[in-house]
Parts: structure tokens; sequence; C-alpha cells
């Protein structure tokens, strides 16, 4: 019988090679289509009105005006009055009209009365937010004081990052359409399988198996599309009143106000060392918005090397700025920045390359001290490091400074729960279905990379089904858990079913089922390629039957998957102190990620990262006014991306090999965003000669930096 | 947007007849890349619009023994692509290719640049140009003024005048004709825009009946070093945080007659005729440039965000000044 294990990397013709994704050409020739893209018979439009105050309470709703407006066929209240809204951007109704632009209209003339409340949309420190705290964690471990007190050198500093948004290139939203009691969602969502739950519990259908969705690709979600969401309950609500489909997707600024934030994180660090380097005591007292709720959770500080001797406290600043959501690796760049920024500050003081500092203390990351040692080691490779490093301040002459700077950063990745059928048909042809979805990772490729490895076939000879609920349960797409989630589920289908036909060939080629494997094209007997019969030949022995075979992610461990991973980077800059703006030279990104399915779209997604990392490290701000409560760049012109111009060489190598590929599959979405803010700022250090505290590294913050004490311009 | 009535002009006449009144009863269509975004955000909401895009005599760059005119409806792309623009006015096809969106560049006018309103977020958010909250109180001050009005901005206006083109217009001695219905009037390229002091006042001096037809460099602007410098945060898709546009007749190596004009950094293009009396009878190096920038910033007055533009509009003036002093293009 065939195995399920991974086949060592050598033997395989698929598996860690760099193949082109699947759906790459459809994208490009635009022929593919997103929930935006959709348009059913007879579709209606839907706007939703959003509260214009960041705090109030619904006093009163008419809808009248716009009921009677041209085109109009349903209207949808979704905040009651006396109820209260908590940011710019809350729900409080939706419309649906024959065109977009009379749903727009329409939605303006929802007249909504607001009794404000006092909010807080600022990004303030604790001490300013009166009541608007809550103290999230306060720990302990080993004796701080004293290992602080009996440290040689101590360095303190201020170190964080700002609220930023997602950014989807697609926008949230979806085509709602009703057939009787059944409702089909064109919805833009990393969550396929689990979205038709939400709906049952919002009482928008008798039961959950009354919902289709479906979304065979999807543009972009980094955390932000998991739920139905407002949106998605309105929009079913409405087209079931209208008796119409209804395509709703929220407008760009609608988008940045709405869709979620990624909260702010600053921290107070005191950290302290031996003359060696040899970590000893951390403190830090952090602090960010999460949101109304305090969604966005407490850090755990120092990131990475973890320092024994420690105490940490965070405090959530309850805001207005609207819901937290999980961003690409949740909290993660923040502690990053904050820990890596501290460490670089400190190596400073101790006159040590920052990278030294990291090696010095490598067994303080635990049981990938081993892979961040190599990675590091790697990065300085590619960097040039050793040549090119200076200490602290660039000495030449001339406005522009040249700098580099370091990072490491950590993820799990572990697989989700994942189900999958694999269907042998008798004319040879083959396909997997999964309720999974590609966010854009490439998720499809790997899927079907895995299976035509299984069968032996080419690539082409496979169809993958994925995007839709009715297709074996699947998990969301978050937390870098899909790749090894489908891996896992895809491999085991796959060789189910390719053991139910090598049962059947079997005595055709006179050997036994365990005697046979798929290669090529064949089925054959191992070791005597002679004996073989081609693939089609094989399935028309099934009759008129075809073979399903299925496959489910193993719960706990699960020996086709591991988790845990560990990155290193390293960043490259200039400065123009007389202007303050930094520029990008080049980011190297060293990453493992256990066995590489397709190794050209897991750089792809490490490259994406990259780019991701820049631009919040010198751009993206959510940027609030406390008098109106509003933000003020919901725009793409002062919600600054970065573009193509801003940043140089990106040089991306993965970790494979021994050490690596027996480890199984590992998730890789989140953890190359980590470390480029960090990496940026201690470059930007190294070049000026004093640390900008904050992200986005602004003109503004480089000056203030500037002007501070030990700056060489 | 709001709906609205949309007329298509052939002639001057017919485009100033189809204008109103006020300011809401109509708007000029020609490039759109501004007036559309502002329709949709309803910021403006015109009950008619007036394509001028065919309208007779606002094309083309032509030039004569008295200077060169530059039609309002001249494209960034048609303005990049003219030889004597690019050889003789170089601090204007500067400005223009600091418009870095290919779109902009291929659909966007000299007149619509000159016309633009404000990118303010507060105007734009539906706060008025002069950003006042529903009490009147002005919402910049105290509020997120980052990339606001260094200079003449003792209120009630704190935005920037956007235009790319401008300061290098004034610098290079422009006129501009404004066409209205009793024919056309000719404004010097500074006088054309104001500080607006009350919420009747717009930023230029356009009546809602007239409009921009066309701008004359003078001749005597031929072949003038100068130069343009954007300090952009972006390489590309972004507004400069401030810009300097730089002319200097040279004689011998010394300046006889500079023009410094910064951009976004007041509520007009800023003259900096402080600065221009510091280049008389020098000549450009790196401390006559330096401190002709401290000159030209000598009276800017940062609000609580925006100090850090005082300098970067130095550094512009520094950069152009020596790009003049070159030649560079």
């Amino acid at each position: 019988m065939a195995d399920y294990h991974w086949p060592p990397t050598d033997k395989c013709s698929l598996i860690g090679r760099r193949i082109s994704r699947l759906d790459g050409p459809w994208k490009s020739a635009g022929r593919i289509k997103y929930s935006y893209d959709v348009n059913r018979p007879n579709m209606l439009h839907g706007k939703m009105v959003f509260s214009p105050y960041a705090h109030a309470k619904v006093v009163s709703i008419d809808t009248s005006a716009a009921e009677k407006m041209p085109g109009v066929k349903a209207v949808e209240i979704m905040t009651e009055p006396g109820k209260e809204v908590f940011w710019v951007g809350h729900e409080v109704a939706a419309v649906a009209a024959e065109t977009e632009e009379q749903a727009r209209d329409a939605a303006r003339r929802i007249q909504v009365r607001y009794e404000k409340l006092p909010h807080l949309v600022s990004d303030v420190a604790p001490s300013k937010a009166g009541e608007h705290t809550k103290q999230l964690a306060e720990q302990t471990d080993g004796n701080p004081d004293q290992a602080l007190q009996q440290a040689e050198v101590i360095s303190e500093g201020e170190y964080g990052a700002s609220v930023i948004t997602h950014c989807c290139l697609e926008a949230h939203g979806q085509v709602a359409e009703w057939d009787g009691d059944d409702l089909t969602l064109y919805a833009s969502t990393q969550n396929v399988s689990g979205i038709p739950g939400e709906i049952a519990k919002a009482n928008i259908v008798s039961s959950a198996d009354k919902v289709r969705v479906l979304t065979p690709v999807m543009g972009g979600g980094f955390g932000s599309k998991f739920g139905a969401d407002s949106w998605g309950l309105a929009c079913a609500r409405l087209a079931k009143k209208a008796g119409r489909p209804i395509k709703m997707m929220l407008e760009r600024d609608q988008e940045l106000m709405a869709a979620g934030e990624r909260p702010s994180m600053y921290a107070k660090v005191k950290v302290g060392a031996k003359k060696d380097g040899t970590l000893v005591g951390w403190q830090s007292e952090s602090w960010g918005t999460g949101g109304p709720d305090a969604q966005g959770g407490a850090p755990n500080l120092p990131y990475v090397v973890r320092i024994p001797d420690r105490r940490v406290k965070h405090t959530a600043v309850l805001t207005n700025i609207g819901p937290a959501r999980a961003w690409r690796a949740p909290n993660h760049p923040q502690m990053c920045v904050i820990t890596m920024s501290a460490l670089d500050d400190l190596a400073a003081k101790l006159g040590m390359d920052p990278v030294d500092l990291l090696q010095k203390n490598i067994q303080m990351t635990g049981q990938l001290a081993k892979t961040y040692s190599a990675e590091l080691e790697k990065a300085s490779q590619l960097m040039d490091w050793k040549s090119k490093w200076h200490p602290r301040g660039d000495k030449t002459s001339g406005p522009i400074k040249k700098g580099l700077g370091v990072s490491m950063h950590t993820w799990g990745g572990a697989g989700h729960p994942s189900n999958c059928n694999c269907v042998i048909q008798p004319d040879g042809s083959v396909s997997v279905s999964l309720g999974s979805q590609d966010l854009g990772t490439g998720t499809r490729t790997v899927i079907g990379i895995i299976t035509a490895e299984t069968m032996g076939l080419p690539l082409e000879a496979v169809k993958v089904n994925i995007g839709d609920s009715k297709y074996p349960a699947d998990g969301a797409s978050g937390g870098s858990t899909t790749v090894g989630g489908v891996s896992s589920s895809t491999r085991r289908a796959a060789t189910a079913a390719l053991n139910q036909l090598l049962e059947k060939v079997a005595p055709s080629l006179d050997a036994k089922p365990d005697d046979l494997e798929a290669v090529d094209g064949e089925i054959r007997v191992k070791g005597n390629p002679s004996k073989a019969i081609f693939w089609k030949q094989a399935c028309a022995k099934l009759g008129t039957t075809p073979i399903t075979g299925t496959g489910q992610r193993q719960r706990g461990n699960d020996d086709l998957l591991s988790s845990g991973v560990g990155g290193a980077q390293m960043a490259e800059v200039s400065v123009d102190t007389e202007t303050g703006i930094v520029h990008v030279d080049k980011l190297v990104a060293v990453q493992d990620c256990g066995l590489i399915i397709d190794l050209k779209t897991a750089e792809s997604q490490v490259y994406g990262a990259c780019i991701m990392g820049i631009t919040y490290s010198l751009f993206e701000e959510k940027i609030m006014d406390e008098q109106t409560g509003r933000c003020l760049n919901a725009d793409l012109e002062f919600y600054k991306l970065a573009g193509i111009g801003d940043f140089g060489d990106i040089v991306v190598h993965m970790m494979t090999g021994p050490g690596y590929d027996e480890r199984g599959v590992i998730g890789l979405g989140e953890p190359p965003v980590i470390s480029p803010g960090a990496a940026i700022s201690n470059a930007v250090a190294n070049a000026i000669g004093v640390r900008v505290p904050t992200l986005p590294l602004t003109p503004d913050k480089v000056f203030a930096a500037l002007e501070t004490k030990g700056a060489v311009a | 947007m709001e709906r609205f009535e949309y007329a298509h002009a052939s002639t001057r006449q017919e485009a100033i007849s189809l204008l109103g009144s006020s300011w809401d009863d109509a708007a000029v269509l020609a490039g759109g890349t501004d007036l559309i975004s502002l329709m949709k955000e309803y910021v403006v909401t015109p009950k008619r619009v007036v394509d001028i895009k065919n309208v007779e005599g606002l094309n083309g760059i032509h030039s004569n023994a008295e200077g060169v005119t530059i039609g309002a409806l001249v494209t960034m792309d048609e303005l990049l692509e003219d030889k004597t623009i690019r050889s003789e006015f170089p601090a204007l096809a500067h400005a223009a290719q600091g418009i870095t969106s290919a779109q902009i560049r291929a659909m966007g006018t000299v007149g619509g640049d000159l016309c633009q309103r404000p990118r303010c977020w507060y105007f734009r958010n539906g706060y008025g140009l002069l950003a006042k909250d529903e009490n009147g109180k002005s919402l910049v001050p105290e509020g997120e003024n980052r990339y606001h009005a260094i200079l003449g901005n003792n209120g009630p206006a704190y935005f920037v005048n956007p235009s790319s083109l401008a300061p290098a217009l004034i610098a290079l001695g422009a006129k501009l004709q404004l066409a209205g219905p009793k024919g056309q009037r000719e404004v010097s390229a500074p006088d054309f825009f104001i500080i607006p002091k009350s919420d009747s006042e717009r930023e230029n001096v356009l009546r809602p009946n007239e409009m921009l037809a066309s701008i004359v460099i003078p001749a005597s602007s031929r072949g003038l070093r100068s130069a343009t410098y954007e300090v952009r945060h972006k390489t590309a898709l972004d507004w400069p945080l401030a810009a300097a546009a730089v002319t200097v007749k040279l004689e011998g190596g010394k300046v006889t007659e500079g023009r410094i004009v910064l951009g976004h950094v007041a509520p007009i293009p800023w003259q900096a005729k402080e600065a221009d009396k510091e280049l008389t009878g020098k000549s450009i190096n790196e401390s006559v440039a330096a401190s002709a920038a401290e000159a030209a910033l000598s009276r800017a007055k940062p609000l609580s965000q925006n100090g850090y533009k005082v300098k970067l509009a130095k550094v512009a003036v520094k950069r152009a000044l020596l790009a003049a002093a070159k030649g560079e293009a």
C-alpha cells in the first residue's frame, strides 16, 4: 500500500519545486471572478449606513425618505434606537436599490438622530486615558529587580507601533442570493466553512445547511475577514426582503473606518545585561489600543528571546477607534519592534554588533536556537553584514546616512482542522474537494501539488475544488494554519484513494497492492518498472464506480505536520537626514517553515510580507481626530502604502533540507511580516545614531530623534 | 454623488453661459481627476457640470514673440512632451514630473492643477474649506495638522494650496487669462491665488461664472535657470510635504534676479521675497542656497504638529537652487 507519510524530498517530482500558482494566468488575464465581480441576474446593490460619531446613542431612525427614493427596494435597521454605537463606522442601517448610485444616495437619506456621548480616539498612554483603561496582565518571573540591579549595563527606552488597518485589495463584502429558503453567499471571506453557522445563529436561515458560501478566490483578508460581519447579515436580510440578489461591498473609506483595526502597542522597557552581552533582566510596562472592549489581548514580552527574570505589565486603552481585528500575526509585529529595538539599543550601549548580541543569547530562544543561529548566519551572508556593519551613526559625510538592522521572530503555524475528499474516476480524472479557501497564498496550488505527487501524475491532471461550503469542512484561514491543515487532509485522502486503486489493479499486474507504486503516470511494481500499467488503463478497471478517498487532519499531533518556526531578517536603509525620509535599500528575509510544498508560492508569501512590512514601517497609520472622533485618512491618499519605488532589493531565503523538511508542513503566512518593523527601525538607528522610537518612521519623527543627543547629523 | 445636469460646451461663450452665479450652480469639468472625487464624496454638489474638454482654443502650447501660451486643457503629459517646456522652463517640467500618477498625468490638465481644491482632510471629510466644527471653531490648530500650513496661517485658513505647477509658474512670471461673461481678464499668477478670510471666499479670484482659459509665460523668462524640488514621503503617488520652485538670472555667474516660490506650505503658493534679495549679486553655492532657504522660511509659524515642514521647505529651497545653478534638467 502507498504510505501517506511525506516522501523524501529528493524522491519528489513536484513537492518542494518552484511551481507557478494554478490561478496565476486566470488572475493576470482578469478572467477569475472575485466576490466583487459577481453579478447575478436581476441583482440589486446594497449600501451600509454607518455612524458618523465615535460614540453615540441612536435616538431615532427615520427611513421614510430613503424608502421613497428612486430605485430603493429594501431598508434594514441594524442598530435599534436606544442602543449605542462605539466608533465611526459602526453599523446603523442598510439599504438596497436598483443601482449602486441609488443605494448610495438613499443611504444618505436615512435620517438618524444621535445623542453624542464622550469618546476617546487618540492613541494615548494610560495616564492620559482617564477611565478608558483596563489592566490586562501583570506577571513576574524570577527576580527581575535583583537581576536588573546586578546588571552591568542597562538600557532604557520607549518603543512602539501605531494603529494600522488591513488594506485588503478587495474590500469586505458579498453577494447574497436566495432560492426559496436557501441562501447563497458569494463572500470575500477567510472562513468558507464557518460562515453558514454564523448566518444560522443570526436566525436568518432555519439551519446552517441552508447556506452555501462560494469563495473561489479572494482578494486578501490578513485576519480581517473571519466573520459574516454586519454587512453580511444586512445583505442577506435585505435580499430576503427584496426577493432579489444583492451585492454589497464596502466602499474604500468604509473599509478603512469599519473593517478592522490593528491595535497599537507601546512599551517602556528596561533591559539589563552583563558586559559580555548575556541578558539578565527585563522589565516592561506596555499599553495599546484594543478597541472598545480591549479585544487586542496582552503581549508576551520580551519576544523570542526569553530573558528568565522579567516583570511585564500591560494595560489596554479602551478607544473608539474601531474594532480590533487580527492583523497578520496578531501582536507579534508590535512585540517584535518593542523587544528587538530594546535589544538593539542595549547592543549599542554595550558596543556590540547586535547580531553578536543575539547569537550570544541564542539559547534563550528555546528549542529553535539552532535554527535562529543558522538563519542569522545565512542572513548575514546575504546582507554582507560583516563588511557593511558599522557602530551606531554613519560617520560618512553628506546628508545620506546608511545603516543596518536585524530582527528575529517566531510563529506557531500548526495546521487547522481539515477534511478532504479525493475522487478517482474510471476515465482517470482526479479531483480533490475541500471547504477551504485560497486567500491569494497559493492554497489551491499546494493542494494540487500534493494530490498530483501522491498519484504520480502531472499537476494539470488534478482538479482542485475549494471555496465552497458544500465541500468537506475546513478551518478558517488564519494564523498560518491553512497549509498545514489542507496538506495533511489532502495527502491522506489522495493516499486512501490511491490505495483503493492499487487494490483493484494489483491482480492484473500479478502483484500485491503493497508492491505497487504510482509514478510517472503509471502504476508499476516497485523495483520492476517494466511491470507497469498506464494510469488511464488502471482507472478503467474501476468499471463504472469512481473511488473516493477521505482524509482528515489528525487531532492533536499529526505526523505530517508540525508547528513553531523562527525567522531572521536584516534591513539596510538610507536616511536622508535633511528630509527625514527613510528608504529601505535592501531587506533580507530568511525563514523556515518545515517541509515546503511549493517553493515559489512560499517565497512569494515572504516577498509580499516584506512589502507589507516595509509599508507599516515607513507609512501606515490610522490618523484619528480627537475633536471629531473621525479617521481623517480613510482613503489611500493619506493612508499611505508603499509603492515599488519605496524599497530596493528584497532577498528571500527559505531554510530547507535536513533538519527542516522532516518536520512536516508548517504555516508561513504570518511569520515573515513580523520582523520588518524592528529590522528597519534598527537600521535607521544604526544609520543616524539615535532611535526613532515608534513606527511608522515618518520624517517628523526622524527629525525629532535627530534633535536628541547622540545623533550624527 | 448627487444628481447633476451634464452640459457639453463647444465654445468659450457657450461654456461661460452655462456657468452660474453661485458655486452651487455649476462646476467646470476638464480632466475630472479632482472634481469627480469631490462630487463622489459630496464635498461639492454642483447642479450642473460643464464639460469644457471640447471647447476650442483651450488646447495646445504656442510660442510667439511675447511668450509661450499654455492652454488650460493641456494635460500634464502634453506639457512634459513639449520640447520648449522641457528645455526652457525646467522648473515647470520638474513640477509636472512630480505628479507621479500616470493616470493623472494623462487626464489631468494644467488648468485643473491650478484650480484644484485643497487636499486638507477636514475639507475632504466635509468640514468646509475653513475646517470648522458645528460651533464655528477651526478644527486645525488643535487637531491633526501635520500636513497643514506653516506660512500665511493666521487663520481662518490653514490648508495648503495643492497645485504642483503654480510655484513654478509664479517663479517664471506667468500670467493667467480668465474667461468670463464680459470677455477675458488677465491676472498675474500670484494674484490669482488668495487666502480666504470667510466662508464666502474661495482659494482663488475666479468668480462662479469664470473659467481659467490659458497661461502665458513671458518671453523674458525663456532660458532662465530654473528648477523645482519636491519633498515627498513616498517616491510616487504622494503629495509633496513641501516644494520649492526657483528661477535665477545669472550674469557672469552671479545672480541678477532670483525668485523663490514655495508650494504646499501655505494656503497660497508662497512667494519668498525675503529670500529673493538674498540671492542678488551672489553665485549660488551650498551656503548661499542655505541662507536663502533660511530667509525664505524666516516668517514660518508652524502649528502643533508641522514644525518639520519648515525644515523640509528649507531643504526644498536649497536643493532647487543648487539644481537650478547647475542647470540640471
